[in-house]
């Protein structure tokens, strides 16, 4: 118990704790009901009414500012997580990047796993509004990483340069990046990088920490396209995951280049499974895999996965519960891309394009990154077979407009199974 | 259950103050060369009032291992109390950084600008523009890097509440950030008087710009002689300029407005962040006792291309800069001179260095240019 104590008590800004209600209830954390979490949550002390310090969101538009009323400020504002984590900090990101009429990002992140209780009254539409109407309160969030149903998924290689599914995943017990002291980070790297180093067979591999890796292994990282930078998007550094950079951060990779993690990137890592080519089901099963490997390994040692039945695994960034997955292909589509139905059938699909670069870049020439849209609210399994059941759809469109045929938007499908 | 002791035996190592302490090993900065494992362990379990903690002190000094002919100062405070609450780490920082001033010296304040001698007569011809600067922070505030919106609010109420009752030469208006037109923010740009959201990652990394741009503004008085910037670095930066070589009338100018100010904020029951050891309490350590920077934009270049220029220049307790300001380079010749020094000298002391020195380059230029020697000219370390 004292180390909790001593944690809240050197923590971050603007924490200085009045009362906290019963000692014995910081150390009981999940079965706690809602209620009684957040009044066991650390008092924040403030100088000003919360009127006062209600930020100006007049010119913002993200799902924070949506839904972040005075009266609902005022009622969190003095609120803070056990590890000391407040909702000032939670929605800095999304004060300091008013957005972009077009493009509605999130506006807030998590500090740690308890901020989704914390903060709920706030979290709750926000994951609502992001993920379809998504109820976290009622619903259940299916997970299933059992790739033997994936049905099909090897694509025409002559279409689909090459396939991916990335996820993330966060240590139990530890602070996320918003929020982690550099004792916590260098925590969560160690605990991953051992457990990594049990994978064996075609997982097997090496890490790469960004404060030590030679010269000649960095050319190499970025020669490979693996090699991920201080992040320069003021979304993530206004949230603070930016800080003590490199420090623990690094790339794990297995010796074949096809299972890959990062380590205290947005979240304490990403896991990503690819390889060239349309071969969708084989990127899946290394992918779970490599997951289930990793989590008994770390259990073995005492550690478990952030995660719940209704948020499912738990991430930095609420865009990214529930499964966090994001399966995508590099698909060269020249003709379909320029039929103006190309948005519609993504849409019906449950689809979305990027460019070749990832989020926020352009398609070069006529080739695109394709990947589900959701990620909460279907399993994994589900959400891959969307992927391969819309890019063969996808396929077929292009083959017939080839032929000189027509096409067809497909019937939308359905949001939760 | 996974959370409480379940967790804390997993990871005891977690609270070994060891695994806290930044990785400086790549580090130039002076933070880096002061905050030893130890030191860092000893501060680790402080925090000021405002629950502003050590390592939110040194958050941008581990951020920005620096460079390695540039050394930053690598800290800053985030209310009065820092300087009291980490002195171990500060103090040798300011005795490293000021010229080894100690932590039993005393700082003299002199704002008046009789006595200051001369002054007037810098030439124009070479002596393009004349500028004095400094700030000042408004006690019981926290400071930039960890004020909330509240706080920052009420300086900038504060603020413009004194500023809007100058009258004469100080009559002026007050832009705020998030509310100017683009016809006042096109002027203010024409002026140079308009200052945009950091991007340095030293000021980035220390909390400063949060909320940008609420509560920030400008506010100039009619002849655009006498500026103030609120919630910038500092809670005010206070500017005096004026085309030409009258660094007398600029400076007279300073203390006259500086002075009104801070009688308007003891009426209203405020008063500026200061003592007899730190002189004016500023958000960076480097900005300590005068927080002045007294400078001109002048034509050098022939001097500034002689192989003693340097030297000069730091015999004369000088610093050179280009016309963009801190870290850019100077244009055809013309650079920004100012003093180097702000803590252990008054106000009136470093203006005279800067009009002294100033006098003595622009001797040595006409001399240089004139083909002739400059030998003679020489002067001693001050």
């Amino acid at each position: 118990m004292a180390s909790n104590f001593a944690r809240i008590l050197s923590s971050k800004r603007n924490v200085g704790i009045l009362s906290l209600v019963g000692a014995g209830s910081l150390s009981v954390g999940f079965f706690l009901t809602r209620e009684q979490y957040v009044s066991a949550g650390a008092q924040v002390r403030r100088l000003y009414p919360a009127s006062a310090d209600y930020p100006d969101l007049r010119k913002h538009n993200n799902c924070m500012a949506s839904h972040l009323t005075p009266a609902l400020y005022a009622k969190l504002c003095d609120k803070a997580t056990p590890n000391g984590f407040t909702l000032d900090q939670a929605i800095q990101t999304g004060v300091d990047n008013p957005g972009h009429p077009f493009i509605k990002t999130v506006g807030m992140v998590a500090g740690d796993e308890e901020s989704y209780e914390v903060f709920a009254d706030l979290f709750d539409p926000v994951i609502k509004e992001r993920h379809n109407g998504y109820n976290a309160r009622i619903m259940k969030h299916p997970t299933d990483l059992e790739s033997s149903k994936i049905r099909g998924g090897q694509f025409d290689d002559n279409y689909v340069l090459s396939s991916r599914v990335r996820t993330g995943r966060s240590i139990r017990g530890l602070s996320l990046p918003p929020a982690c002291t550099r004792a916590e980070r260098r925590d969560v790297e160690r605990v991953v990088i051992s457990a990594l180093a049990g994978l064996k067979g075609n997982l097997a591999g090496k890490y790469y920490s960004l404060t030590e890796m030679t010269e000649k292994e960095q050319q190499q990282l970025i020669d490979d396209h693996f090699l991920f930078d201080k992040p320069v998007s003021p979304l993530l550094t206004c949230a603070g995951m930016a800080r003590d950079w490199p420090d623990a951060r690094g790339i794990w990779h297995n010796n074949e280049k096809t299972f890959l993690v990062w380590v205290n990137e947005e979240d304490h890592t990403r896991v990503i499974s690819m390889e060239k080519g349309g071969n969708m089901k084989r990127v899946f099963e290394r992918f779970c895999r490599g997951l289930q490997e990793v989590e008994h390994l770390i259990q073995e040692k005492g550690w478990e996965f952030m995660w719940n039945e209704h948020l499912g695994y738990i991430l930095t960034c609420p865009s990214n519960l529930g499964t966090g997955l994001r399966a995508g292909v590099h698909i060269k589509l020249p003709r379909l891309s320029k039929d103006p139905r190309f948005p519609k059938i993504l849409d019906n699909l449950r689809l979305q394009k990027r460019g070749t670069g990832g989020v926020d870049t352009a398609a070069v020439g006529s080739t695109f990154d394709i990947s589900n849209l959701d990620r909460l609210g279907q399993s994994e399994v589900q959400l891959v077979q969307t992927v391969i059941d819309g890019v063969n759809y996808l396929i077929e469109c292009e083959k017939r407009l080839e032929k000189g045929q027509d096409i067809k938007i497909p019937a939308p499908i359905s949001q939760f199974k | 259950c996974v959370m409480g002791n379940d967790w804390m035996a997993l990871s005891p190592c977690s609270k070994r103050n060891g695994f806290e302490y930044p990785d400086l090993s790549q580090h130039n900065n002076h933070m880096a060369k002061v905050l030893t494992p130890e030191m860092y362990a000893n501060l680790r379990d402080k925090e000021t009032s405002s629950g502003f903690g050590v390592d939110d002190v040194i958050q941008t000094g581990v951020d920005n291992p620096g460079h390695p002919f540039i050394m930053t100062v690598g800290c800053v405070a985030g209310d009065e109390e820092t300087y009291e609450v980490f002195k171990d780490l500060l103090d040798p920082i300011i005795e490293d950084r000021h010229g080894g001033y100690k932590p039993t010296d005393k700082h003299k304040t002199d704002l008046n600008p009789e006595n200051l001698q001369g002054g007037d007569d810098l030439d124009p011809n070479y002596v393009l523009s004349s500028r004095v600067r400094t700030g000042r922070s408004i006690r019981g505030f926290c400071l930039p890097p960890h004020c909330s919106r509240g706080e920052r609010r009420a300086i900038e109420n504060l603020a413009v509440e004194g500023l809007s009752s100058l009258e004469g030469e100080f009559k002026g208006k007050y832009y705020a950030l998030k509310n100017m037109t683009e016809e006042e923010q096109q002027q203010l740009i024409d002026d140079h008087f308009l200052f945009d959201k950091p991007v340095s990652p030293l000021l980035l990394a220390s909390g400063m710009a949060r909320d940008w741009p609420d509560a920030r503004g400008i506010w100039h008085n009619d002849d655009k002689t006498f500026l103030v910037w609120v919630n910038e670095e500092d809670h005010l930066r206070v500017i005096s300029m004026q085309k030409g070589g009258n660094m007398r009338e600029v400076f007279t100018r300073f203390c006259t407005g500086l002075t009104k100010i801070e009688s308007l904020f003891k009426e209203k029951g405020h008063e500026f962040m200061w003592n007899e050891h730190l002189g004016y309490v500023l958000t960076c350590p480097s900005n300590l006792g005068t927080g002045l920077r007294g400078g001109v934009h002048v034509k050098l270049p022939n001097l500034s291309k002689h192989q003693s220029f340097g030297e000069i220049l730091k015999k004369l307790r000088l610093q050179k800069r280009g016309t963009g300001g801190v870290d850019t380079a100077a244009v055809g010749g013309t650079f920004d001179i100012s003093n180097a020094d702000r803590l252990g000298f008054s106000e009136v002391e470093l203006v005279q260095m800067v009009v002294d020195g100033v006098k003595l380059l622009v001797e040595m230029e006409k001399r240089l240019e004139a083909g002739q020697s400059i030998d003679d000219l020489m002067p001693e370390q001050k």
